[in-house]
Order: C-alpha cells, then sequence, then structure tokens
C-alpha cells in the first residue's frame, strides 16, 4: 500500500482538467486524506499546457512531493512536459484520442484507455474527465460509492439524469482500466484514512472567510491573478452580512475607496498582487500618515512589471516592508498555512484597527492558490478588537469650534478615534502633517511629536505567535527560516535530515515587520548554520533577518527564482551542495 | 435651526486674496445649511492642490487626501455610512488630470454624493502651469508657445458618462451656485458640479469679467429643460460649455447604493461585527 500518492493530471487549458482534479479531491477529502495541490497554468483562457499535481496521504501535508505515482494525459503535452517526475513504480494513463507516445527514456508504463471514446459512447465527450477519474479509482481500488456524494453536490442541480451519466462514465472508467490493469488493479492503493471531515480550500478561500470573520462590511478591489479569489469570494458573502464589493476602475481607487471607509468606521479591505500593490503605494502613506486602518492582501507572484503572472515567486518582501514615500508605521504578516491565513487575517484587521495603520497580509501564489486540507476553524478564537474607537454621542461640546484632538500625542503613540457623524468630535483629517486636531502644520517642534507618536504605535503590536518555531534541538546543525508556503517543504525536509542523523530546526516567520528579533535571535544563536529557503532573486528575507538579528557569518541562501516552487528532494539536494 | 455660520470654523484660508475658491467655501457651507444638515453629519473630501484645503476650511469632518482621489475616498466613506453628507471636492488638476479616470467612473457609479470641481484652468499651488482645462494656446510656465492639446470638455464628457446630474456655476454668482450645490446635495445620486473659480494670480485671461461677458444662465434660455438630455447636450455645445445652471438632471435613475444586492438600509458603520457561530459554521459547510 502507498503511505502517500502523488496524482497529477494535465491538458490543455479550457479542457476541463481543473474539473478533473477538483471532483478527485474533493472525493478523497472526504474519505479523511489530507490533500495539497498546485496548479500549472498560464496566463490565457484557452489552449496552452496546464495541469494540476495533488498529494495524497492520510496525515497533513502542505507540499507536493518531486515524483508523481500516476500522470493523467489529455495530450502529448501532458507527458513530454511531466514524463520526467515518474519512475519505474509510476504509471502514465494516457488518453486514446491522440494516439499517445511515450518518450524513448520514460521509466513508467503508459497505458492508452479511451476515455474520450468512452465518453462519447455515454452522451458526451465532455465525461472524458469523469472517465479518468474512475480509471484512477481502479488504480487505487476505490469504491465508486465515493464518487457519489461529489457528483451529486456538482451535477444535481442539471437534473438526474446528468448525474446518472456521470456516475456511468465512472463506472465505465473503472471497469476498462480494470481490464487493461488485469491483476495490477488496486496496485496503487492508499493506505486508508480517518474518514474525518477537513475543511478543502485555497489559501485565497482561508484569507476571505478570515476577513468575513473579522468583520468586515465593504471590499474595494481590481480583478487579478492570483488574488482575484477573495473579491469573488466576498462578493458571494458580503450580501449576507449586509455589505459590498465594489470593482473598482484602478487599485488606486481600490485603496483609497478601502480608506474612506475605514475613516468611515467600517471594516474595508482591498487585494491585489504585485502590480497592485505598486499602485496603492501612495495610498498606503495616506492611511499611515492619516492613521486610517486598512488592511491590504498582497498575493505575491512572479515579478517584477508583469513577470510571470502565473508563476510562484516571494519577492514583494521588501516592497510590503518598506513601500510608500517617506516614514509610516506598517505592519506585515505572512501566513504560511491556510489554518494562519484565516486566523492571521483576523489578527491584521484587529491590529489595524487597534494601532490605526495600514497592515499587510501578505501571501503567495502557491499559498493562495494551492488547494489544501485545512484543519477546522475554531469559532471561539474569533476575537474583533477595535482598540480606541469612541462611539458616542456623548463628547462634550467644544468651545470656540476648537477640533477634536484626533491626534493626541499619547504614550503608546494611539490616538482617540472618533468617526464622522460623531456630534462634537469634528476634527479634520490630511496627508499633510498635522497637529494633535488634524490641522496642517509646519512647526519641527509638532513634525517630531507627530512622527514620534505615528513611529511609537510598532512597539505595541499584539500579534500571537509571531513565529512558527520547530525546534527538537537546544544546539543544531541547521536553522531554517523562511515565510509564506515554503513551511511544508521546509517541514518535510527537516523530518528527512532529522532521520539521516542531522540536527535540523525550523523557523517560519509569520510577522515579518517589525520583525520578532526576540523570538528569533536564541534560534540563530545557537545553530551553527542558518539556511534561509525563500523564492526570490536576492535573499530578502535573509537581508531582513541579517538586520535584525545578525548572524552574517551563518546565514546561507537557498534562492529559487524560475517562477516554480521548492520540491522536498530538488531542495534537498540544493540545501546539500550549499553545505559542502 | 441651523446656519451657515455652523459651518464656519476658526481656520484662516491661505488662498490668494480675490480667489473664486472664497465663495464656492461659502456656497457650500449655505447649501449646506439650507439644506439642514447638521455640521457633524456632513463630509468634505477634497484632493491636492489650492482648492484641496478647502476641507480645512469649513465646519465638518474633512478628508484632505491625495492627488486625485477625493472620489473613491469620499465614495468608500458613503458605503460606509450611507446616513452622512458626502461632498467631495477639488480643483481642474484634481479631477481631470491625474483623477480623471475618478471622475468618469463615479458618474457612471451614481453613489449618492455630491461633486463640486474648483476649475480655475490652471495649476496654481505649483504655480502657473497649464491644466487640462486651459485653453487651446494658452501661455504657462509649462506651455511658453501656448497650450497644444485642446481643453476638456467636463460637461459633454459627464453627460456621456451617463450623469444623473450635471450642473455648473460661477463663482462670483454665489446665489445661483448656492441653488445648485443644494440640488446636488438633495439629488439622489452622484451630483457632477462643475464652478469656474477663477484664479486671480495665474490666469489672466479667464478672469471675473472674462466670465461675466461669455456665459449665458440657463435660467435665461427659454423653454430649457433640464430633463432632458438632448437638450443638455445641444445647448452646452452650442456655448461652449460656457453655461451656467442645472445642465441636466435625471430624478428617475436609482443611486448605485439602492441598486447593491443585500446592502443593508442601515448605515454599515453601525453593525455588529462578529457574526453568529451558526453563520460561521454555514460559511464552513461550503468548503467540506
Amino acid at each position: 500500500m502507498l503511505q502517500q500518492l502523488s496524482w497529477k493530471v494535465g491538458g490543455q487549458q479550457g479542457e476541463g482538467i481543473e474539473s478533473t482534479g477538483e471532483i478527485f479531491s474533493m472525493a478523497m477529502n472526504r474519505l479523511g486524506y489530507y490533500l495539497y495541490g498546485y496548479r500549472h497554468f498560464s496566463s490565457r483562457i484557452k489552449g496552452g499546457h496546464t495541469n494540476n499535481k495533488i498529494c495524497v496521504r492520510p496525515t497533513q501535508v502542505r507540499t507536493i512531493p518531486d515524483d508523481l505515482d500516476i500522470l493523467v494525459a489529455f495530450d502529448q503535452e501532458t507527458i513530454d512536459v511531466n514524463y520526467k517526475e515518474l519512475t519505474e513504480k509510476s504509471i502514465i494513463l494516457a488518453d486514446a484520442k491522440f494516439s499517445p507516445v511515450a518518450p524513448e527514456d520514460c521509466v513508467a508504463p503508459m497505458y492508452i484507455v479511451p476515455f474520450t471514446e468512452v465518453a462519447a459512447e455515454l452522451g458526451t465527450s465532455l465525461m472524458k474527465n469523469m472517465v479518468a477519474i474512475g480509471a484512477t479509482s481502479a488504480l487505487l481500488n476505490l469504491d465508486k460509492a465515493v464518487f457519489q456524494e461529489v457528483v451529486d453536490e456538482i451535477f444535481g442541480k442539471k437534473g438526474q439524469e446528468v448525474v446518472e451519466k456521470n456516475m456511468q462514465a465512472i463506472q465505465q472508467g473503472f471497469d476498462t482500466m480494470a481490464e487493461q490493469l488485469g491483476d495490477r488493479l488496486g496496485e496503487w492503493e492508499l493506505v486508508p484514512a480517518d474518514g474525518k471531515h477537513r475543511l478543502f480550500m485555497i489559501g485565497n478561500d482561508a484569507i476571505a472567510l478570515g476577513a468575513l470573520a473579522a468583520g468586515v462590511r465593504f471590499m474595494a478591489a481590481y480583478p487579478i491573478t492570483p488574488a482575484s479569489e477573495i473579491m469573488e469570494y466576498m462578493i458571494k458573502k458580503l450580501p449576507l452580512f449586509g455589505g459590498a464589493v465594489i470593482q473598482t476602475e484602478d487599485e488606486i481607487a481600490a485603496a483609497t475607496m478601502a480608506i474612506g471607509s475605514n475613516y468611515g468606521g467600517v471594516r474595508a479591505f482591498t487585494a491585489s498582487a504585485g502590480p497592485g500593490l505598486s499602485l496603492m503605494m501612495e495610498a498606503i502613506g495616506l492611511s499611515g500618515m492619516t492613521e486610517q486602518p486598512l488592511v491590504i492582501v498582497d498575493t505575491q507572484r512572479g515579478g517584477p512589471s508583469t513577470g510571470l503572472p502565473t508563476k510562484q515567486e516571494q519577492s514583494d518582501l521588501m516592497q510590503m516592508i518598506y513601500g510608500t514615500h517617506g516614514e509610516i508605521p506598517k505592519v506585515v504578516i505572512a501566513p504560511s498555512t491556510g489554518e494562519e491565513a484565516f486566523y492571521d487575517t483576523i489578527q491584521a484587521f484587529n491590529i489595524a484597527e487597534e494601532l490605526q495603520l495600514p497592515v499587510i497580509i501578505l501571501s503567495d501564489l502557491q499559498l493562495s492558490l494551492g488547494k489544501q486540507t485545512v484543519d477546522p476553524f475554531d469559532y471561539s478564537k474569533i476575537e474583533i478588537r477595535r482598540g480606541n474607537l469612541i462611539n458616542t454621542d456623548e463628547i462634550p461640546e467644544a468651545e470656540d469650534k476648537s477640533y477634536f484632538k484626533r491626534y493626541e500625542v499619547t504614550e503608546d503613540g494611539v490616538s482617540p478615534r472618533v468617526l464622522p457623524g460623531t456630534k462634537h468630535a469634528i476634527h479634520h483629517v490630511t496627508g499633510v502633517e498635522h497637529d494633535e486636531t488634524g490641522k496642517p502644520s509646519e512647526a519641527a517642534s509638532n513634525r517630531k511629536a507627530q512622527m514620534d507618536k505615528r513611529m511609537k504605535k510598532l512597539q505595541h503590536v499584539n500579534f500571537s505567535d509571531p513565529v512558527y518555531v520547530s525546534a527538537p534541538y537546544e544546539e543544531a546543525d541547521i536553522l531554517f527560516v523562511g515565510f509564506n508556503s515554503t513551511r511544508g517543504v521546509l517541514e518535510e525536509l527537516q523530518q528527512t535530515l532529522i532521520a539521516q542523523g542531522m540536527k535540523v530546526n525550523h523557523a517560519h516567520i509569520r510577522l515579518i515587520h517589525p520583525f520578532p528579533a526576540k523570538e528569533v535571535q536564541p534560534l540563530v544563536a545557537n545553530a551553527k548554520k542558518v539556511v534561509v529557503v525563500e523564492n526570490n532573486a536576492t535573499g530578502q528575507l535573509a537581508n531582513i533577518l541579517k538586520m535584525n538579528v545578525g548572524g552574517h557569518d551563518k546565514v546561507i541562501n537557498v534562492l529559487k527564482y524560475d517562477g516554480t516552487p521548492f520540491l522536498p528532494l530538488q531542495l534537498e539536494k540544493q540545501v546539500k551542495e550549499l553545505l559542502k | 435651526m441651523v446656519t451657515f455660520k455652523d459651518f464656519r470654523n476658526n481656520v484662516k484660508p491661505n488662498w490668494c486674496p480675490g480667489c473664486g475658491d472664497f465663495s464656492v467655501q461659502a456656497a457650500i457651507q449655505r447649501a449646506a445649511a439650507n439644506v439642514g444638515i447638521q455640521p457633524h453629519d456632513l463630509a468634505v473630501i477634497s484632493g491636492i492642490g489650492c482648492s484641496g484645503r478647502i476641507s480645512g476650511y469649513i465646519h465638518s469632518y474633512g478628508f484632505h487626501g491625495i492627488h486625485g482621489r477625493a472620489l473613491p475616498i469620499a465614495q468608500g466613506l458613503k458605503m460606509a455610512n450611507k446616513d452622512l453628507h458626502v461632498i467631495a471636492s477639488g480643483g481642474d488638476g484634481d479631477g481631470f488630470a491625474i483623477g480623471i479616470g475618478h471622475t468618469i467612473h463615479s458618474i457612471r457609479r451614481n453613489i449618492d454624493l455630491t461633486y463640486v470641481v474648483m476649475d480655475n484652468q490652471i495649476y496654481g499651488l505649483t504655480k502657473g502651469q497649464t491644466s487640462p482645462r486651459s485653453a487651446e494656446g494658452f501661455k504657462t510656465k509649462s506651455t511658453p508657445g501656448g497650450a497644444i492639446e485642446p481643453s476638456l470638455k467636463p460637461l459633454e464628457l459627464a453627460l456621456t458618462s451617463g450623469a444623473t446630474f450635471v450642473a455648473q456655476g460661477f463663482s462670483s454668482d454665489i446665489k445661483e451656485l448656492t441653488a445648485i450645490i443644494e440640488a446636488g446635495i438633495n439629488h439622489k445620486g452622484f451630483s457632477f458640479i462643475n464652478v469656474f473659480s477663477p484664479c486671480v494670480t495665474y490666469n489672466k485671461v479667464n478672469t471675473y469679467d472674462w466670465f461675466k461677458e461669455n456665459l449665458t444662465k440657463l435660467s435665461d434660455v427659454e423653454g430649457y429643460d433640464h430633463t432632458n438630455r438632448e437638450q443638455a447636450m445641444q445647448v452646452v455645445m452650442e456655448n461652449e460649455g460656457l453655461v451656467t445652471g442645472i445642465i441636466y438632471q435625471n430624478e428617475e435613475a436609482p443611486s448605485y447604493q439602492e441598486q447593491v444586492p443585500g446592502y443593508a438600509p442601515t448605515p454599515l458603520a453601525d453593525q455588529n461585527l462578529k457574526m453568529s457561530e451558526k453563520e460561521f459554521n454555514t460559511l464552513l459547510q461550503d468548503f467540506m
């Protein structure tokens, strides 16, 4: 029996590749397996190779493996592009329709199965993906009944006949494959799972759900890969809570509209990727200067410029920490799992209101779009903190129409916040340097007092668990450091190297800025080598680490910026090479 | 009873003596008082430039944002609190150069707020460069040989962008301007109001006298029907945009907020943020 299954389906974009992976995954999820998927796709609607690689096993998984057990191919390109991931124990299931040819050096056997033909006989070739799922279930020796529920849900609204046809397609796929396999039937059977129901979602779903749980009532956004799913989820769900989403004319409008809404007292946010964030930089400065809460999600993708819009990268880090002209207090949070994406999004809205400043939720394409099994979210952990928000009409009337001290200099730098509409609390808000009442002021002493007040807020960031730490060793040979979606691959490699006799610790940075130096410093001090693993070309996280905790003599950069995520075996090789 | 004096604060504007913006400010204050708005229920959102300072000169909530972005800030605010009266204001550079995209899309979107452009056809605060509203041939520091590009036509632009309220005023006719802004505030949707507000320092062509000579009041045009969009376009084109009054109004069109599915009838800002456990579990079901 297999301990884990690595399965990939590939074909031309727009051919139903997505739904093949989706239906297979949903069924496996219902059986209680953990899944982790990664989609290879291009920035076009139809045509172009796309594939969906999914890892299935009975324990938590947060990375895709290097190898493949099963490759389902709907075109020759799928075989040509992916066959190198196959081993002698793997298998290719190829649709007979395109007369597949296995490359000479392909080590895995290829079975040619009439996916399209079987589907066409049942009425429509569109169902070829269901036939392929049936064939897969023959390899895994799965009872087709596991698909019944999923097929009901997906096709139920199209009528009973469609449901039955799809189930027949699965059955025939199974039968056709079983015949071809002979006594190899069920050779790829997976160890059983616990049957528990867990969440199965992309990181963007977790972020959007977190925003909703945090009490968001307004979103302004502009479509962009890989962030759009957040907006689409909010468009579906916000009406249930009385809220609204505006698809704006550009990202500048998105960010400034969110600022306007926060100024009005509503939790509002926007979500985008690198190009959008570049356009939002001036607005981020406005939020910092006027002390209006603002939450922005940055789902990183390959940059610079349009870069690699559908590929993995982690190269926005420096821009997120320092971006906007001048100096403002800003918080940057980088969740690394679906669970963290949910809880950290709630934390982001709390911090934005408590400290009245911009908070960036940094994600990356692999986390945002990778579909993964997520442990159920705990309702009792949803906490809403709005800080020093005075929501009352009991403020005494000021003499001479003097303004409310919205920017009062206080011990912790946080001033009382009132919303427009509040009686006797009229004040001015401006991006120009201002005094305690919001009136423009260029006086040197005021400038210093207001600047100090704003920056001081960063000393009061109330963020729980700023670093994920797995440190079994007091003195380690290696400390792995990463952020966002490299969490899974580093967890995996840590275990592999420990099994090989090395002492390996792992710190994944969840609060990027202000950097949790206090938590990270001892880990760095007690490691011989600090290996910082990141998807960019310049070692941005390594530089941030060195700036904040030192360790210049032992930091080693492991970088990957070819648009693909790190894989466990590849990374192991890369790390060992560098440690030589 | 609220009067325009309630909208005065103790800040002295830093506009040049004789600047048209003084009268625009006064007209907004009078209009707000005439409508019966309490100062704390009014928010003035402004852009950057001489005119952008207006939000600090009116005793109401005020937000002086970034160049060209008064409108998105104002729209976000109105979405958050539909009970507030929101007036966005800025110059012609703000609304027709850097912020032109937002101007057009705000007009299309038709969120219920009032937009007052203080149009002086020049960049004043940066000391005299051409604006999209400068006339062709207009000489400035940035166009020493005269402006090459034709002047942008805000009224035609608004009419073709689906505006439900288009008006134009002249800052020295404060009575008409007050009435226009009042009508704009009362209009349920986006009201676009362009105001000729002469720059006495850098624009020596489009002066008070020049406007007095060249402007036509629509109230003097016999039989003018401001609910007729075709006629509106015609009168604007015939007069090369030099008209004042309410040019067009469509009182039937619903505002954006009236059309958003599920949008709460009470201000979003008043909502309790925490969802119930039942609501939460229902949301989780989608992912099981």
